[in-house]
């Protein structure tokens, strides 16, 4: 393959020399190419690394962002206190060497590493970190402060609010930063570790104006600081975006307090069409690319390539309309996940890796309990339980998204027809309703409630059982139509309040418990492990079950 | 001439008002919008008010539509939603890709079509003819989308011959004058990524161009085939002029003035067609800019802006056509 590739390049120089020579008197000849440019690498170290990713960042101001395609370049760039071990879930000093909280749990005392430098040269210490909380804390500007997203969800809003979480940032000395909230929030310490939390250079933030966000007609600009100056402490420094040729540019950064990058650059290139994204794969245009069709998981596998499964930190699940009086009735959602034969569904329709949920968390998610009720799948019970409540000859409206992937339901359509017959099966009648994601689905499904049925999933943010079942159940939503179930919503709210990690622990437990045998709002389906497919010579890149790969363990050999 | 030009910009400004309102209008009609497009799953109630008031979608929506017109008038299109940039960069930077695509398959499609469809026409009936007839019919019957694909999985994936996407080598460096790569490179002397920049062309360019080809070599076949019945061709052979002076004097020159009005019209579905082709090609022009600001973002201010260049560039290719058929055939400027 390499042989004719190096022919092929060859009569590629010629036809374009000559066809340019057509163009312009005087050029012909001239053209010899090294159309590899950096793109690969000769030794283990040192280099290009491109990847492949599936759409357009926002902005490089972590604060002002709550996409993956925006923190795939940003967690290069920028580290948070607190990290994940690699390749886990679980929790790791970053920027801080440890922390601690008070038995109150509002008080949080951050030891930070010593000898860290931003990429302007300025240091990194308490102060700086106390910047950084005091910024967000004092945003103004309801411009800026819609753009917020993951802050107003963890800290519940800005100065002057009264739901605000956070209270002041004290740096007793250089590598102690103390971060007092004004109420205890379950979230935390878990939360410390989101990209939007990344820690910024106060320097370069009030140089480049970081806070401007100034909003024109129907939309917003950013500051010189999140489009062409983002600094962090990050691995990896800014080299540029062109927006014309849709790469990203991040260098290597000599200085990195930690493992430093074994290659020189990396390159985000941006491919929004899956297919494409694996023609370049095989091209050896790019080395590496993300989620890739669960039916090319297989031949790219047999092709030689690497296909890398994140550990699944996600769930897909049958949401369940209590608006409609007949799904009121526990026994009628008990029938519905008996209904379902989901073993079936994750063999024949699940990426390599799935498995069947029995709970609205990943295992490795504190709170997972393994002794919930189980719904194997059982028509007759299900027949049984429609004709105990009443509900024979019941007709629902389920409803499932079009024009969408995403990585714990990579096709909505296969899925729905799969749970649909399942469902037919056993009595009830389905009217499928298919929705485009951004054109319909999202405001019938969570803001009108117009669904009995509806398929809808999440990929966790952190590792906390209240990013799981907190965000689904935790309050009245219109999603689901349960705005009478205040028990579940109080035992949520409690365990979720609980500082003691054991019996916050127990109290979770408990909850997915009652989840699965007393309220049922919904019927859990799968967890999906994402995957990143790459290239041979790519050694060292270890995937992430929250997608939070970070490109400084990657080398490329010959 | 003065009148001509005169009432085409007329109708130009009527037409895009009358389409600016349609499509201000018909956005805001359509389900879904920025504010759920930019917040994903995991914003708060209070989020979606806040981004609400902050966009001005709380305000009503005659009041959204002044703001949007005396904007417009000012020349100001807003910043795209999605990436806060001023509407006019982002579409500066995507209308030199397309229409280098689009000029590179115009020439493609114009270059070959004539030639062959004259031929066709002069060896009428016979193989090549006959030839040129089927390879015409398939190209007008197969879907872009799917002879992109065809093109690409043969020559990029089995053969390894062209790029799969792309206008550039990924890390190769350009420097960016007026956004024409091709161009580019000539002017700042980087011919390898000049070389490299039409290289990338080609496949895209021919997948665009294979309609307009189609069409213009059937076009033009037909029509010398008319010219060529016609008594005044008759005539001139039997004055005894040469051949080569008829067929350029009299056929070529009579069967071009349908052919200009299909290649004007065919521009229009260039711009159509650019839609499918960057997407097959990852090509990061206008095309993708359309795709991406409707299912993506809504971004409302770059669709809005998109719309009426689309509107602007066509109105302006069919008043460019009309005027060249007055250079074609005198008989159009007395009238």
């Amino acid at each position: 393959m390499r042989a004719s590739g190096m022919q092929a390049r060859r009569l590629r120089t010629v036809i374009a020399a000559g066809a340019i020579a057509a163009l312009t008197i005087g050029a012909a000849g001239c053209a010899e190419s090294d159309r590899d440019g950096g793109g690969k690498g000769k030794a283990a170290t040192g280099g290009t690394f491109i990847f492949a990713g599936a759409g357009d960042p926002k902005n490089f101001d972590p604060i002002f962002n709550d996409d993956g395609e925006s923190f795939r370049p940003i967690r290069q760039m920028y580290d948070t206190l607190i990290t994940h071990k690699t390749g886990t879930a679980e929790l790791e000093g970053g920027l801080a060497e440890s922390w601690s909280n008070d038995p109150t749990g509002k008080i949080w005392t951050f030891k930070l590493r010593q000898g860290v430098k931003f990429h302007d040269g300025t240091a990194l210490d308490a102060a700086a970190v106390c910047a950084n909380f005091d910024r967000w804390y004092n945003m103004k500007g309801e411009a800026a402060q819609s753009q917020m997203i993951y802050y107003t969800d963890i800290f519940g809003g800005f100065a002057g609010s009264p739901d605000a979480v956070y209270d002041n940032c004290k740096a007793p000395d250089a590598s102690t930063a103390v971060v007092t909230m004004k109420k205890y929030k379950g979230a935390f310490p878990g939360a410390f570790t989101l990209t939007a939390f990344s820690i910024a250079s106060p320097t370069a933030m009030k140089k480049y104006g970081a806070d401007t966000v100034t909003q024109n007609g129907d939309s917003f600009s950013y500051s010189a600081f999140a489009n062409e100056h983002p600094t962090g402490t990050g691995a990896f420094t800014f080299g540029g975006w062109n927006k014309a040729t849709g790469e990203i540019t991040l260098n290597k950064n000599p200085d990195y307090w930690g493992d430093k990058a074994k290659v020189d650059k990396t390159i985000i290139k941006i491919i929004k069409d899956e297919n494409t994204r694996k023609q370049e794969l095989r091209a050896g245009t790019v080395q590496a690319i993300d989620f890739p069709a669960p039916a090319d998981r297989k031949a790219l596998a047999g092709e030689g390539y690497k296909v890398l499964d994140r550990p699944a930190f996600n769930i897909l699940y049958l949401g369940i309309n209590q608006k409609n009086p007949k799904l009121k009735d526990l026994r009628v959602r008990q029938a519905i996940a008996y209904a379902l034969n989901r073993a079936q569904l994750v063999q024949t329709k699940g990426p390599g890796g799935s498995a069947v949920a029995d709970e609205f968390l990943p295992n490795s998610v504190l709170g997972y309990a393994p002794d919930v009720q189980k719904y194997e799948y059982n028509v007759d019970r299900a027949k049984q339980l429609l004709a105990e409540a009443g509900a024979t000859g019941l007709t629902l409206n389920f409803y499932y998204p079009t024009e969408v992937s995403r990585p714990y339901m990579p096709n909505p359509q296969e899925i729905f027809t799969v749970l649909a017959n399942d469902l037919q099966a056993a009595g009830i009648k389905v009217n499928g309703v298919p929705r485009p994601w951004n054109g319909g689905f999202k405001d019938d499904v969570q803001q009108f409630g117009k669904q009995d049925l509806h398929i809808l999933g999440w990929t966790g943010d952190y590792n906390d059982p209240g990013n799981f079942v907190g965000t689904f159940f935790g309050r009245a939503k219109t999603e689901f139509g349960d705005a009478s179930m205040t028990e579940m919503f109080t035992a949520i709210g409690k365990a979720d309040a609980t500082v003691d990690p054991a019996a916050k622990k127990a109290a979770f437990e408990q909850v997915n418990r009652d989840l699965a045998a007393k309220w049922l709002p919904a019927v859990p389906i799968w967890h999906a492990p994402p995957a990143l497919v790459t290239t041979k010579n790519v050694e060292g890149l270890v995937p992430s079950p929250l997608t939070a790969e970070k490109f400084n363990t990657v080398s490329l050999t010959k | 001439m003065v009148r001509v030009i005169l009432r085409r910009l007329i109708q130009l400004v009527v037409t895009l008002i009358a389409l600016m309102t349609l499509v201000f209008f018909w956005l805001r009609r359509l389900p879904g919008g920025p504010v759920d497009a930019l917040l994903g799953e995991r914003a708060t109630p209070q989020t979606r008010e806040l981004l609400t008031r902050a966009l001005g979608y709380d305000q009503p929506i005659w009041v959204q539509y002044g703001r949007f017109l005396k904007n417009v008038v000012t020349g100001d299109f807003g910043n795209s939603i999605r990436t806060g940039e001023p509407v006019m960069d982002v579409i500066s930077r995507s209308f030199p890709a397309t229409i280098e695509l689009a000029i590179a398959a115009i020439i493609i499609a114009i270059g070959l079509g004539i030639p062959l469809g004259y031929l066709a026409a002069r060896h009428r009936g016979r193989l090549l003819d006959n030839a040129t007839i089927i390879v015409t019919l398939i190209g007008i019957s197969i879907p872009i989308f799917f002879l992109g694909y065809l093109l690409k999985d043969w020559l990029t994936q089995d053969i390894h011959f062209f790029p799969p996407s792309g206008r550039i080598t990924t890390g190769l460096n350009n420097t960016d004058v007026t956004g024409f790569f091709v161009l580019d490179g000539l002017l700042t002397r980087e011919l390898d990524a000049s070389a490299d920049a039409l290289w990338h062309l080609v496949l895209p360019a021919f997948t665009l161009a294979t309609i307009p080809l189609a069409i213009i070599i059937r076009i033009t076949r037909a029509s010398v085939l008319d010219v060529l019945d016609e008594d005044y061709i008759r005539t001139a052979d039997a004055k005894g002029l040469r051949n080569a002076t008829i067929r350029k004097r009299h056929v070529l020159r009579n069967a071009l003035l349908p052919v200009v009005t299909t290649i004007g019209l065919q521009t229009g579905a260039l711009l159509a067609g650019a839609v499918l082709t960057e997407k097959v090609y990852n090509w990061g022009g206008l095309g993708t800019l359309i795709t991406d600001s409707i299912s993506g973002s809504r971004d409302y201010p770059v669709l809005q802006a998109l719309i009426l260049l689309a509107a602007v560039v066509y109105i302006v290719v069919n008043l460019l056509v009309d005027l060249s058929y007055a250079i074609i055939d005198p008989r159009v400027r007395v009238q």
